[in-house]
Parts: C-alpha cells; structure tokens; sequence
C-alpha cells in the first residue's frame, strides 16, 4: 500500500468523507429504530447531525492542569482510532493493505473503548468511575471471545490480512468460518455499548455514566466517535461476510447494504431487549459464549496442523 | 449574520437536550414531563431529549415551588449546564408557589434564584403545553445565544394544545384505535 492509496482510503472511502456522514445515519437508524418500535415516530432524518452542531457550538466548563488536557485529548484519540479503524476496512477489491494489518484493526477498534475507561477515571466522577470500571468488566468480558473469534477465522485462513481473508473467504466459506462471524456479532453489542449490554453508559441508572462530566465540543466528539464506532465494527462484518466482486462500484454498495442490515439488526435487538446487570453479562460472556470461541479456535488449529 | 452562525441557529433549535429538577414538586408535573416523551406525544420528533447529565443539556425544566433545601441544589445545577442555556419553569408551583403560598418551608417562585425563560402554567400542564415549552425555550435558545435572559414568556393556557397539534397530531392518530 503506497502513500496516495493509503491517505484515499483513510479520508475519502470508505474513510473520513465516507465515514462521518455514515455514522450519522447509522445513528440516526439506530434512535429511528428503537422509535419505531415503541410505536413512535421519532427524530428527523438530519437529528444526528443537528446535534453535532448544537454541541460544537456549546462551552465547556473551565478545567486546569493536566486533567483537563487529557480530558480534551481522550476524545479526540477515540475519534483518530475509530476513522483509523474505518479506514483500514478492504472494501474495494484489490485496495492494497499490509500483512498483519488485521492486528492494527483490532487494536484500533479496541482503542475507543479504552479511551472511555480512561475518560470516566479522569473526570473524577462517581458516575464516571462507576461507568469506567463496568466498561473496562465489560471489555474484559466480551474481547477475549471477541478476539478468539476473529483468531480463529484467520488461523483457518492461514493469514493476518484483511483483504487476503476477505476474498478467500469468499471463495471457499466453511461453516467454521460463519461460527467465527456468529462469536464476532454477539459481541458487538457489548462493543458499541447498545442494550442488553448498555451498562457502561446506563442512562438514568449512573446518570451518564463515564461521559458525565463531558459538555460541549468534547462531546460531540465522544457523539462522533461513537457513530465511527458503528461504522467500523458492522464493517468489519460486513467485509468479513461480503462476496467477493470485481466490480469496485459494486462491492462498495454491498458493504454499505451489508452494514446496515447489521445496524438494523442491533437496533432491533437493543429496542426488544433490557439491560442486563454486570455479573449477568460477564457470566454470559464467559460461560455462554466462550465455549464457542474455543471449540471454534481449537478446530483451526486442529485443521491447520491436520493440512 | 454568517453562514456558520445562521447554521447554528438553525440546529440549536432543533436539538433541545433537557435536564429535569424537581425542586420540591409533588410530583405531578413530573409526570406529565414524561408522559411528553411517550409514543402519544413523542417530544423526540423535535429533537428532544432527555439527559442524565446537566453537563449535556441546553434547557433546565424545573418543577416545583422551590423549598428551602433545594434552593443551592438549583443554583449548582443551573452553574453546571454549559451555555448557551435556557430555563423552563414547569407548573403554576415555580412561577408563583401556587396553593403552597406564605408556606414557611418555601424560598420560591423560581425566578428569585435563577432567570427563567418560560413558565408552563398549569396544575399539573399538559403534556402538549410542556412540548410548547420546551418549543418556545429552543426557539429563544438559538436567537439570544449566550446573553442572558430579559424576558419571561408565559405559555398561555388552552392554547398549547392547538399549537402543538400539528407535531403531535400524527403521533396522536397512530396511538388512537
């Protein structure tokens, strides 16, 4: 990956340009969603954006020292990850990428919520720290099936590269390979902090949970950052579960369909469901769904050694 | 005015973020404050929404007839909303104590402590009236920016409901049977 497709695919698609206005309408979908369900009709189309404006345009309480510059740069680190993440996704067939730029991904989409944790500790709210220390349960929870998965499917693959395991997966699907994708989707919900696993951000339970303290263009940004969030992940499904297609136009616009087929997924289960407690959640990661994660990584291996 | 300030305007009224504080109320306009973000009334349509931070949100909806122990919680609470920032006084009990008067527990009305953008009068108002409201604080929001207040605007009574009926009314016609 020379330096000009690099820049293309981190600020125009399916990065920034791209990006931004789609974490928006993801947003958008998902409070429509939740509306539409409850038997209303819910925000305007433009809401997200609306809000992101209004935000910008708000002060920010007066904050000193080293607390408050870091309270200023978690956001604005959890938005770079994001649109980093975002823009490592291979959408277009033969877009480039690097070995082992599967590890990058998974550590820019990890970054976001460790910025979170390290957000709520440092407002120093009650709220906040309460928020940050589920989160960071949570994230302990959720990553280990969440990272066996997306292990598993690359070790079946025999790859780190996103766009080598894309497009091969493509050619010969094995019924391992959609396990993997299985394990990856119940563990989004948890990521993107949506119901039934809502418990870092609880609303009207621990007020705003680490974001309590935020106001104004910070904000807006934790606002953005989330969206991204949104993108990245039902991306890296979508690329994960996508045919492969010659046709850049093509592959652009199944990416797209294919995302919010997966928004709309979460979106639905998030309106259909409650919010768990902490130790519900952690049980159900642990027990539940990590013996998948391991049947699923031990069969890899055991295919790999047996090949 | 610029293109970016015409821009800011225009979201600042349609995104009212509100933060609710009851300052001694006995909890029937808090009620109705609910029932206007349910599916009959669905304040989301205008962008509402409710916050669990006063660090979040635009407008202040106090209910109540402020007692003595809730006078510093307002004035804290007031501080900790980021400007540009707009108070909505919801009820007859912040505008004027209503049947709690010549109570000696009470340090009200609200507007002794803190400028008040709009009052909902009503025992308890309906949830249209506190969408009119909200409406109302939004639209002043986005003309004054960060000045203070010069004026309260009362929501006149009876009136709310044919006002708000055009936002409402889709919402209304898929409820009813």
């Amino acid at each position: 990956m020379n330096l000009t497709t690099a820049l293309a695919r981190l600020l125009i698609f399916p990065g920034l340009l791209f990006a931004v206005p789609a974490a928006w309408f993801f947003l958008w979908v998902e409070r429509k969603t939740v509306a539409l369900m409850q038997g209303r009709i819910g925000p305007p189309f433009m809401q997200p954006f609306y809000d992101f404006i209004k935000l910008l345009g708000k002060s920010t309480p007066p904050r000193n020292g080293v607390g408050g510059l870091l309270m200023m740069m978690w956001p604005l680190l959890a938005v770079s990850a994001a649109a980093g993440a975002v823009g490592l996704l291979p959408v277009l067939p033969s877009s480039g990428g690097f070995e082992g730029d599967l590890i990058l991904l998974l550590a820019l989409l990890e970054l976001p919520s460790m910025c979170v944790i390290a957000a709520g500790f440092s407002s120093r709210s009650i709220f906040g720290e309460i928020g940050s220390a589920r989160e960071a349960a949570l994230s302990v929870s959720y990553n280990v099936v969440f990272l066996l998965a997306i292990v598993s499917i690359a070790a079946s693959q025999h790859t780190f590269r996103l766009e080598a395991l894309a497009s091969a997966a493509a050619d010969r699907p094995s019924s391992l390979y959609w396990l993997g994708v299985l394990a990856i989707l119940v563990c989004l919900p948890a990521k993107l902090h949506i119901n039934p696993f809502s418990l870092p951000n609880a609303e009207q339970e621990i007020y705003s949970g680490p974001m309590t303290e935020y106001a104004g263009p910070e904000l807006a940004m934790w606002e953005l950052s989330h969206g991204l969030e949104w993108v990245a992940a039902t991306g890296l499904v979508a690329t994960l579960a996508a045919p492969h297609l010659a046709a850049w136009w093509l592959a652009a616009m199944v990416f797209v369909a294919l995302s919010f087929v997966v928004v709309l997924l979460l979106s639905v289960t998030a309106a259909a469901t409650a919010r768990l407690q902490i130790d519900t959640t952690v049980r159900f990661y642990w027990q539940c769904t990590l013996i998948f994660a391991v049947l699923a990584i031990s069969s890899a291996l055991f295919m790999r050694f047996k090949s | 005015m610029n293109l970016w300030n015409r821009l800011m305007c225009y979201c600042r009224r349609r995104s009212p973020w509100l933060f609710h504080m009851n300052s001694g109320s006995c909890n029937g306009c808090d009620i109705e404050l609910v029932a206007s973000l349910t599916p009959r009334y669905d304040a989301e349509q205008l962008g509402v929404r409710l916050e669990g931070s006063p660090r979040h949100a635009d407008i202040l909806c106090i209910t109540g007839p402020v007692t003595h122990n809730s006078v510093e919680a307002i004035k804290t609470v007031y501080g900790q909303v980021c400007g540009p920032k707009a108070v909505v006084a919801i009820g007859s009990c912040p505008a004027t104590t209503n049947v709690f008067i010549d109570s000696r527990t009470l340090d009200g009305p609200l507007n002794r402590h803190i400028p008040v953008d709009v009052f909902v009068p009503g025992c308890p108002p309906r949830p249209d009236a506190i969408i009119q409201g909200v409406a109302k604080a939004a639209e002043i929001l986005a003309e004054r920016g960060n000045q203070l207040p010069v004026e309260s605007v009362m929501v006149p009574i009876g009136e709310s409901a044919c006002a708000c009926a055009d936002a409402t009314q889709h919402a209304v016609s898929e409820v009813q049977p």
